[in-house]
């Protein structure tokens, strides 16, 4: 059994919380990041890009038994750590899970300043097609 | 506080480079390594200073009322311009106008001078290394006016390429804008010899010093250009204050960009006549606190004197670029030019900008990364961006030993 999204950002949480420091922190996120692998039988193309990225992140979705499967990436490597466990949180959930869930964990584990709504990278605009993504589905 | 000179050239005195630490309270009071000043410069103690005596003793608006206040503010105002004209050498105070910014100062000539002299099929040259703010006016008015940009090639090294002047400029030439010091390469242009270039084929030239006028003397007279922009923020002075010189003979006969309050001679509902040089572009109320605090940190720069901080910066960047190309094999510096100042610009091999700049801010570092407003140039390089280390006169060599330590440890994190 899966766990819930909830279940999934506390362990996310309690794994950041076992870094002293920020270089831990940024090691265990590239380190995310280097995992994080684009399905080689997809293409990745420019009209997958978020928006507003100093970086450039790629973000596709499919459907799976009702449930959204993600594919993202991105070229600087924090930004893909953080893009990883994006996706370990929201892939494989239902539109109606993804909607019902409050996206603080980011500010819980103390890299709140990676969501800024700057435009310092996408993640935010990342959040917010996923979730925009998420109400088209329900609607239709 | 040191006394004002008649010029921003200042004396030959040795300078007392800790103690002019002193006289910037962000940086002064913290352990911040502020390496982003070709985005913006911190601020003087003598910018409050001037701003906050304005405040309490002399502000209202300008050049309308008859009241001693207003007066007193006018006066204050117009010794502002003169302060400027005297630092950059104008024949004419009145050659100096107030705006927004260099980007205000462009969009506004791109504007008047388009709608005075364009044709259909005349033709603007910039070069490939111009920051967003002279590109995109210009490619404005080209849509309006049925014209052409052409631009000057930018060579591997970050220098322009001389050899092709010939072949860009000529009789449908209208205008040539160009970059004195690149922001995004430290790269300093040739802009006397480029000046007298097109002036031979006829050619008014405007020059964007935003990244010039922070770093060395500027005598518009001595480089005979016919325009010049450059912004308050970028050397020590206030946000949202800009100066754009013109020459007379060219500048007073254009149009007015923005219609309003204080430009105007009479106005009746049939036609309205305007006012002469510098009111005509200066519609609606200035940034009268702006211009006079600016006018205090111009003679606060011109006390320390700008070929003491030429050469200050021009030593700083020399120590940290060296130092890069000795000691970092992984780096790569874009912009390798004979002559440049202030900026450096790089790339830790395999890695993206953004995660340098991200580790070396944790570490207490700002840097910029990113295309810097400069796509154009980053696509020529064929890269999306760069790490971005601008110092100012202010910065240490102690601190450029911390940067390069933080470096250090920022590449060891990527592996």
């Amino acid at each position: 059994m899966n766990p819930s999204m909830n279940e999934k950002a506390d362990m996310l949480e309690s794994d950041f919380a076992m870094f002293d420091s920020w270089e831990e922190k940024y090691e265990y996120l590239m380190d995310l990041g280097r995992d994080l692998h684009w399905p080689k039988n997809r293409a990745q193309t420019d009209n997958m890009l978020i928006r507003g990225c100093q970086s450039r992140v790629w973000l596709d979705h499919e459907m799976k038994d009702g449930k959204m499967v993600f594919y993202a990436s991105s070229e600087a490597l924090i930004v893909k750590g953080l893009v990883a466990m994006l996706l370990s949180l929201y892939s494989g959930r239902t539109p109606a899970e993804i909607l019902a869930f409050k996206p603080d964990f980011i500010d819980r584990i103390g890299l709140s300043q990676h969501l800024s709504p700057t435009r310092s990278n996408g993640l935010l605009s990342m959040l917010n097609t996923i979730q925009r993504t998420a109400i088209a589905l329900q609607n239709a | 506080m040191s006394p004002t000179l008649t010029n921003g050239f200042g004396s030959k005195a040795r300078v007392d480079w800790d103690s002019i630490r002193l006289d910037f309270p962000l940086i002064s009071g913290n352990d911040l390594v502020y390496f982003d000043n070709a985005a913006s410069s911190q601020k003087p103690k003598a910018m409050l200073q001037a701003m906050e005596n304005m405040v309490e003793h002399s502000y209202a608006n300008v050049h309308r009322g008859v009241h001693t206040l207003s007066q007193e503010a006018t006066d204050q105002y117009e010794a502002a311009r003169k302060t400027v004209a005297r630092f950059i050498n104008a024949a004419d105070d009145a050659e100096v106008v107030f705006t927004s910014g260099t980007t205000d100062s462009i969009n506004t000539i791109a504007f008047s001078f388009g709608e005075a002299h364009i044709q259909p099929g005349d033709e603007i040259l910039i070069s490939g290394m111009e920051h967003h703010a002279n590109i995109v006016p210009w490619q404005l008015m080209a849509q309006r006016k049925g014209a052409f940009i052409k631009v000057i090639p930018v060579l591997e090294n970050g220098s322009l390429n001389l050899e092709s002047l010939d072949s860009l400029m000529g009789p449908k030439t209208k205008l040539l804008s160009l970059v004195w010091v690149s922001n995004s390469l430290g790269t300093v242009n040739p802009i006397p010899y480029i000046i007298q270039k097109a002036h031979a084929y006829g050619i008014p030239v405007m020059v964007d010093a935003a990244q010039a006028a922070p770093h060395m003397p500027i005598d518009v007279q001595a480089i005979d250009c016919d325009f010049l922009a450059f912004s308050a923020h970028k050397m020590g002075g206030p946000t949202g204050l800009g100066i754009l010189y013109g020459k007379r003979a060219l500048f007073e006969n254009l149009p007015p960009y923005r219609g309003g309050g204080d430009m105007i001679d009479r106005v009746t509902f049939e036609k309205t006549t305007f006012q002469g040089l510098p009111f005509r572009f200066e519609a609606g109320t200035p940034h009268i606190l702006g211009a006079v605090a600016f006018a205090a940190v111009l003679n606060y720069l011109s006390g320390i004197g700008m070929r003491q901080i030429e050469e200050r910066e021009r030593q700083l960047s020399h120590s940290l670029r060296c130092q890069l190309k000795a000691d970092f094999p992984e780096i790569q510096l874009l912009g390798t030019a004979p002559d440049s100042v202030s900026v450096v610009s790089f790339l830790v091999k395999g890695h993206h900008p953004m995660d340098v700049g991200v580790l070396l801010d944790n570490q207490k570092i700002a840097v910029r990364t990113g295309h810097h407003c400069c796509q154009p140039l980053m696509d020529r390089f064929g890269i999306h961006g760069t790490v971005r280390a601008s110092l100012a006169f202010y910065n240490t060599e102690q601190e450029i030993a911390r940067f390069l330590l933080a470096l250090r440890k920022t590449i060891r994190l990527l592996r």
